[in-house]
């Protein structure tokens, strides 16, 4: 995959040097390079598209409701929290390590958010004063440990979550996120304290702060007990309103048109300074495959989807839609084009080089954990939205396990150095996809779990069979 | 012979009870290489630490072109400008070649990482090296070869304007033609003007590289003597006994009292 205009003259070196980097490729030799590197093995995300591709044929041919409107909106409005939960989770995985606590943690802060909201901003009434204060000491604690291990952003969002609670900040739902968020980065402060300070193995310490995490949310919501917040219309419509169709244009336009100026962008940019780069019809041809995907989807979120079309109109992208490809778009940059996204690969591919090489490594291994967190929360207000209300079994066992599932599904390797972000979002779709088909054809919950389970075999399979190809050819 | 780059005089090192290294003299010059040869055990390894800044000297003096320096880490040790290249080469294999370079020191700013910059830095700096097998800057290191992988560790010491590198058994888990490219890397270090220090247990590789060889032996600089002024068995019976003939330890019967 290169190419340059003109072959640079540089004295030093034959010919055959860096032949890559600086001899031109046709589109044709692109191609077929790229299916080389298929069959050696480099497979990335391609199964999972393709299995994503097999299970929508599959269902739409077993069951008619599968392929409409309202039900591929659905599919989305379904997995969007715990694809949310498996993004944040990617950086985790990067490194080799593995929060089991995502998804309680994720409904400890949906549930504080939602304790606030329905108490109408007056926790220390709504926990009792002892609760109150643990909770708020707790807060506290967490900052003082970001601050211990220089995360300056968890030790400010821990800090913001104790002068929320303890300021009684009036209900209002901008508010009760960012709380969400911010109990969120705090929990994941003292994870990330306790793995890469204390030394102690992620899965140890995850597994026990998933079962306590549990018990803080019984111990807010109370045995038996939901929290609703169907009358917070901003809350209720993050996973269940939809932009006009205006918004849904300019969604289109913005994602489509920013996917371009980067691509081209980039490849021009490359072309100017004489560096290798794809040549450019496959560029081009990317970025109008991208456009019609986005104009296509565009155009039937914007059609009536509505079951009932006489009575009701629902029509317009989701909410959900933005908020997954912007947390999609800022977590693929950070892990691309930041020195903390480097870092964060180096530490997962060998921790003691990067150590030589003088990254911190222990500050990494902990703020993967408080983004971690914090994204988590971002899942568990979208999960919680779909049903406007938390209730105890919130982020239970299933929420953890599509999470990571999906994460694994899309590609993301969980012995650390291989992933990306959105490889989180394909997983999500797959599991989506089977859960909603399968509920569709009206499986008991016990076929449900059945093939999940054999799906992600499926993918881990194919993973490792893909590694050990690529082992052997390279 | 050239003002000397780096000198160690009179290094002393303990391990609690286990006094390692004993009045230790080392030079490095630029332009040439110097092998550091000794036994399993001689404290080749503990010397080069103590200059690499992971261990402190107990008692000595470094002298980097003739200042007296302290070096207390091994952030301190880059700065001066003295790279080591350890035997497990420390590159992480799902990052590519100008990843690796790169690693720690990355151009540009933290929120937007200058790309193209560092890979024509990294592209010149092995094309100066004239590296004739590496097919693209871009190729991760898992699936170069050895000496390969090799060649990108000692060019990413090159890189950061050193002017001191060890290097610590470059060719020993290499085949014939992997130690043939890492040797003539080596010599072109030297002709770049750094000083080179190779550590090594293989005669052959020291007798065609090095222009000096100093000899440890339990701890106690036994000889430092350039290359042609000895041979292959002399160095051997160094390295074993401590002494050949004239050069090395006196005999126990000869010191005096």
């Amino acid at each position: 995959m290169t190419e340059t205009p003109a072959r640079t003259d540089k004295p030093t070196g034959a010919i055959s040097d860096f032949g890559i980097d600086t001899t031109s490729q046709s589109t044709g030799e692109a191609v077929r390079d790229y299916f080389v590197r298929l069959r050696a093995g480099e497979l990335g995300s391609l199964p999972a598209l393709l299995g994503l591709l097999a299970l929508v044929i599959v269902f739409s041919l077993l069951s008619d409701k599968f392929l409409t409107l309202n039900n591929t909106t659905n599919i989305i409005s379904q997995g969007a929290g715990k694809m949310i939960i498996a993004m944040g989770l990617v950086f985790v995985l990067l490194l080799g390590e593995i929060d089991l606590s995502a998804g309680t943690a994720s409904g400890v802060c949906a549930s504080v958010m939602a304790l606030h909201y329905v108490k109408a901003g007056n926790l220390l009434g709504a926990m009792g004063t002892t609760v109150f204060w643990v909770f708020s000491i707790g807060m506290l604690v967490a900052a003082a440990l970001a601050l211990i291990m220089r995360i300056w952003a968890g030790a400010v969002l821990a800090l913001g979550a104790f002068l929320i609670a303890v300021l009684g900040v009036p209900q209002n739902a901008w508010y009760e996120m960012l709380l969400a968020v911010c109990v969120g980065a705090a929990i994941g402060c003292i994870t990330g304290f306790l793995v890469s300070k204390i030394g102690m193995p992620s899965f140890v310490v995850t597994l026990a702060l998933f079962i306590t995490w549990q018990g803080v949310i019984l111990q807010f919501i109370g045995q038996g007990g939901t929290l609703g917040f169907r009358s917070s219309q901003v809350l209720y419509n993050v996973n269940n309103g939809n932009l006009n169709v205006f918004g849904s244009w300019m969604v289109c336009v913005i994602a489509a048109g920013g996917y371009a100026v980067v691509v081209l962008g980039e490849h021009y940019s490359r072309l100017r300074k004489g560096l290798v780069t794809q040549p450019t019809p496959i560029a081009v041809g990317k970025v109008a495959a991208v456009a019609a995907i986005a104009i296509i989807v565009t155009v039937l979120f914007t059609l009536n989807r509505s079951p009932n079309p006489q009575f009701v109109t629902i029509e317009g992208t989701p909410y959900v839609v933005p908020i997954i490809i912007g947390l999609l778009v800022i977590g693929t940059y950070v892990l691309n084009r930041t020195r903390y996204g480097r870092h964060i690969y180096a530490v997962g591919g060998n921790a003691e080089a990067a150590r030589r090489a003088g990254i911190n490594v222990s500050k990494i291994r902990a703020s993967v954990f408080v983004l971690s967190s914090s994204v988590a929360a971002i899942g568990a207000i979208v999960y919680s939205s779909k049903v406007a209300s938390v209730d105890p079994q919130a982020g239970g066992l299933d929420t953890l396990l599509f999470a990571v599932g999906a994460a694994v599904i899309g590609g993301t390797s969980l012995f650390g150095g291989r992933g990306k972000v959105a490889h989180a979002v394909i997983g999500g779709l797959v599991l989506a996809v089977v859960g909603n088909g399968l509920d569709l054809l009206k499986q008991p919950a016990a076929v449900v779990n059945i093939i999940t389970g054999l799906v992600l075999l499926l993918a881990a399979t194919v993973d490792a069979l893909s590694r050990r190809r690529a082992a052997v050819t390279s | 012979m050239s003002e000397p780059l780096l000198e160690l005089i009179g290094i002393n090192k303990s391990f609690g009870p286990v006094h390692v290294l004993h009045d230790v003299n080392f030079t490095v010059r630029p332009g040439e290489v110097t092998a550091l040869v000794g036994d399993n055990g001689a404290g080749k390894s503990t010397l080069i630490k103590c200059v690499a800044g992971i261990y402190p000297m107990d008692h000595g003096e470094v002298r980097f072109r003739g200042r007296p320096v302290t070096i207390h880490s091994p952030k301190e040790a880059a700065d001066l400008g003295i790279e080591v290249v350890y035997q497990d080469l420390a590159l992480a294999d799902n990052l590519d070649i100008v990843q690796n370079m790169f690693l720690g020191r990355e151009r540009g700013l933290p929120i937007w990482m200058d790309e193209s910059s560092m890979e024509q830095a990294a592209r010149e700096t092995l094309a100066s090296l004239s590296v004739r097998t590496v097919k693209s800057v871009r190729t991760l290191v898992s699936s170069l070869s050895g000496g390969q992988r090799q060649t990108v560790a000692i060019a990413k010491a090159v890189l950061w304007d050193s002017k001191v590198v060890l290097l610590d058994e470059p060719t020993a888990a290499l085949g014939v033609a992997q130690t043939r490219q890492v040797l003539d890397l080596v010599r072109r270090l030297a002709e770049q003007g750094l000083g080179v220090v190779l550590i090594s247990h293989n005669m052959a590789d020291v007798f065609e590289v090095a222009d000096r060889i100093s000899v440890l032996y339990l701890g106690r600089m036994v000889a430092d003597l350039p290359i042609k002024e000895t041979t292959h068995s002399q160095v051997v019976e160094l390295i074993t006994a401590g002494r050949s003939g004239d050069l090395g330890l006196a005999r126990p019967e000869q010191v005096t009292l």
